[in-house]
């Protein structure tokens, strides 16, 4: 079964804690991303992702098997979604289970901020007056994947 | 035959979401230029490329029936 996929449907909690819930582990970490209503004072009405849906995944699962490598014992699924979202809508779930809790919130930390690198997933903010792909802005920085990702 | 994808802004400056090309024997960064003379796309030489779904670099050469995607800076999550 996937523990990584790409979604045009909502994401729901429960289901991805239930992923990664089992005997072994005594700690479940969820991290819930949402849409955002106000960035910098300047309020968004929705967004809209996109995503190289083929690729994301793969990169999504390479991420996890970087996971695996760093920490014991870990078991993770991770789902994001794309095409409209309203504000306070889930974009991405990562749920996270190990032994003990310090792993768990490193290991979900650390599959957030790789995605923000190198998964081929971008969003559209749409704004009362424009709308814009955000990427090198000032928003986010610039997701440019490291040296050693090209192979 | 060679598959270019497009996403985001730049799939919206082109128009289209891939293109059919023979570059087959060409570099990425032959490619990147070829496209960004075609479309007027100079926001392509910021954009990381994937051929087959892999980050490649500008000298990799394109063999017969890969697949080349121009990646913009992503934003996910």
């Amino acid at each position: 079964m996937k523990r990584c996929w790409i979604t045009d449907k909502p994401l729901e909690v429960s289901s991805m804690v239930e992923l990664v819930t089992r005997r072994e582990a005594g700690a479940i970490n969820t991290f819930i991303g949402t849409v955002r209503e106000f960035t910098e004072g300047k309020r968004t009405l929705f967004l809209q992702y996109e995503a190289y849906t083929s690729m994301a995944e793969k990169k999504l699962e390479e991420i996890a098997e970087e996971i695996d490598r760093k920490w014991p014992d870990v078991k993770i699924a991770i789902a994001h979604r794309i095409g409209r979202l309203e504000i306070s809508d889930i974009a991405v779930i990562i749920a996270v289970s190990t032994p003990h809790r310090d792993d768990s919130f490193e290991a979900s930390r650390y599959a957030i901020e790789r995605m923000k690198e190198v998964v081929p997933i971008w969003k559209k903010e749409h704004w009362e007056n424009g709308q814009e792909w955000i990427g090198n802005q000032k928003e986010t920085k610039q997701g440019i994947p490291r040296e050693e990702e090209i192979r | 035959m060679n598959r270019v994808l497009f996403f985001a802004g730049l799939r919206e400056r082109v128009e289209k979401e891939e293109l059919e090309i023979d570059v087959t024997g060409r570099t990425v960064g032959e490619v990147k230029e070829l496209v960004s003379e075609k479309y007027g796309l100079d926001q392509i030489q910021s954009c990381m490329t994937a051929v087959n779904e892999e980050f490649a670099l500008n000298d990799m050469k394109i063999e017969e029936g890969d697949t080349i995607a121009f990646i913009p800076p992503v934003s996910g999550g």
